[in-house]
């Protein structure tokens, strides 16, 4: 347990949670609705292609495109994008790509699902836009987030939500195998002061 | 704590220049191997471009002749949508006089924020950091060091070694013997070269006539062998030097054909080489003196596969210095 709390991400902060949001079922259970909703709202699967932003939408982009071939009997292409080099802090900030994008078919024509794990200030969003936009002109872009968590600086919404969370702006939220959790990154220096 | 603060959980890298492989430590080349994986899927696009580095200004400033080391800098800094600038020395002030001094400081007056730079002189691009704000890359100086070369002939090892494995393995060049051969004493390749396939944990022996090796190796990671065919079998690398023909007046090298003779990779040397071992050359190759024209198009060289991969290891520079920090 103290380990799955105390994770290191970013590097040089330490997550502390201070309370579980969701649990693993509900995480499960918000998935399988919003891929009913992906199925529902685009009257099937034909065009529809999964894509997870590195990298905490990569895990869950991989399990909705699992649910949505059950639900529909149809394998859905999946892919992943690293926005790095599409950020508007590149330079006022380290930035450094996670990993390294993989998106094995053409995105013309298609309606690309992005999904992340938080939504948040939307800029990472916008990041992603321009990548796919760069890669051709998709038919339509949707986007799924497990947690919508507000303080959008960009005129973004998600349109699938596993859960909207309202949250302080210096809060953290975490999303994991375990749940979500909601909590505080804190430097390790501050981290050891308090042990 | 503020969104600023969250975001600002790596610092910027200590380094702003890269004038020596030695201001890059093992983790900084790993980085930089890490970041060129990254742009070679770029690269492979149909459009391989990224706005990385929109609005950021990159002048290249050869006061040596060189074609391919400045286009591929300047290939690079345009798939990153940097601006390029573009100084040589043949059509410039300098023929009218102007010094070194004047010259970067009137380019950096028009707002750069890299300047690459080839220099006859050794040092000189650290000269170039008193004088500029810029950050100054290292494409050359003298027979001191060329760390872009180095970089992407880890690059090009890793890389080929990761596609016969065919897997991610491996991450570094440890439990390899790599030698170079040919004019070590002149060669700013072979300077950048040994230290960088040292911090990745490479073996290197250094294969020379005595009179073009330098006249101490202490401190350095190295093995010396005079005699090329003594090491050939055990080698998992043969890295070839050009053999500047402007040595020869030097009194340093008999003929070109006695270099050829005991030092090049000829057709007998490449057949008693290991069956996998991989044949690397900078380029510009001279045919016929360090290495023979069929062994050059042999499966087993990299040469082209060495200048795909600097410009993506020059992307990789450009970003780590440019984009990964705080101006």
């Amino acid at each position: 347990m103290a380990d799955r709390e105390k994770t290191v991400r970013p590097p040089g902060r330490i997550f502390i949670a201070r309370a579980q949001v969701m649990d693993a079922d509900e995480v499960r259970r918000a998935l399988m609705r919003i891929a009913h909703e992906i199925v529902e709202r685009n009257r099937g699967l034909d065009k529809v292609v999964v894509v997870g932003l590195q990298t905490g939408g990569v895990p869950l982009a991989d399990k909705l495109a699992a649910i949505l071939e059950e639900i529909e009997g149809a394998t859905v292409p999946l892919g992943s994008i690293d926005v790095a080099f599409y950020r508007d802090d590149i330079g006022l900030r380290p930035v450094h790509p996670e990993e390294i994008t993989d998106l094995p078919f053409d995105i013309n024509g298609r309606v690309v699902v992005l999904v992340d794990d938080v939504l948040f200030t939307g800029r990472t969003v916008r990041a992603a836009l321009e990548a796919l936009a760069a890669r051709g002109r998709a038919a339509a872009v949707q986007l799924a987030v497990m947690v919508d968590r507000g303080h959008r600086e960009l005129p973004i919404r998600p349109d699938f939500v596993g859960k909207n969370l309202p949250t302080r702006r210096d809060e953290s939220v975490e999303v994991s195998d375990e749940g979500v959790a909601i909590g505080e990154l804190q430097t390790a220096e501050k981290e050891r002061e308090a042990r | 704590m503020s969104i600023d603060e969250l975001l600002e959980v790596r610092r910027a890298p200590a380094a702003r220049h890269l004038l020596s492989i030695n201001d890059l430590n093992r983790e900084g080349i790993l980085e930089i191997m890490r970041l060129s994986d990254a742009f070679a899927e770029v690269s492979e696009r149909p459009i391989p471009k990224v706005p990385a580095l929109r609005g950021r200004t990159v002048a290249t400033v050869f006061m040596e002749p060189s074609t391919r080391t400045r286009l591929s800098f300047e290939t690079a800094a345009k798939r990153l949508s940097a601006d390029t600038m573009t100084f040589t020395a043949a059509t410039s002030a300098t023929v009218k006089g102007e010094s070194l001094r004047d010259t970067v400081e009137t380019i950096d007056a028009m707002g750069i924020d890299a300047m690459v730079i080839r220099h006859h002189a050794s040092g000189a691009p650290l000269r170039v950091t008193d004088w500029i704000g810029a950050s100054v890359i290292n494409a050359g100086d003298g027979t001191h060091e060329h760390p872009t070369q180095a970089l992407l002939d880890c690059y090009t090892i890793l890389e080929t070694l990761r596609s016969r494995r065919g897997g991610d393995e491996p991450h570094d060049l440890s439990g390899l013997r790599i030698a170079i051969v040919g004019d070590i004493k002149h060669s700013r390749v072979a300077r950048s070269d040994v230290l960088a396939f040292a911090a990745l944990g490479a073996e290197v022996v250094l294969v020379a006539p005595p009179t073009l090796m330098p006249a101490s190796l202490e401190g350095w990671p190295v093995q010396a062998a005079g005699d090329f065919d003594a090491v050939l079998g055990e080698l998992d690398v043969v890295y070839l030097l050009r053999i500047q023909a402007e040595r020869l007046g030097e009194v340093l090298l008999p003929s070109l054909d006695e270099y050829h003779w005991r030092y090049g990779l000829t057709r007998a040397r490449a057949a008693a080489l290991k069956k996998d071992a991989l044949i690397m050359h900078p380029g510009p190759m001279i045919r016929g003196v360090e290495i023979s024209p069929d062994v050059a198009d042999l499966p087993a060289s990299l040469v082209t596969r060495q200048v795909r991969n600097g410009v993506l290891v020059r992307m990789a520079v450009l970003f780590h210095l440019l984009g990964s920090g705080e101006i």
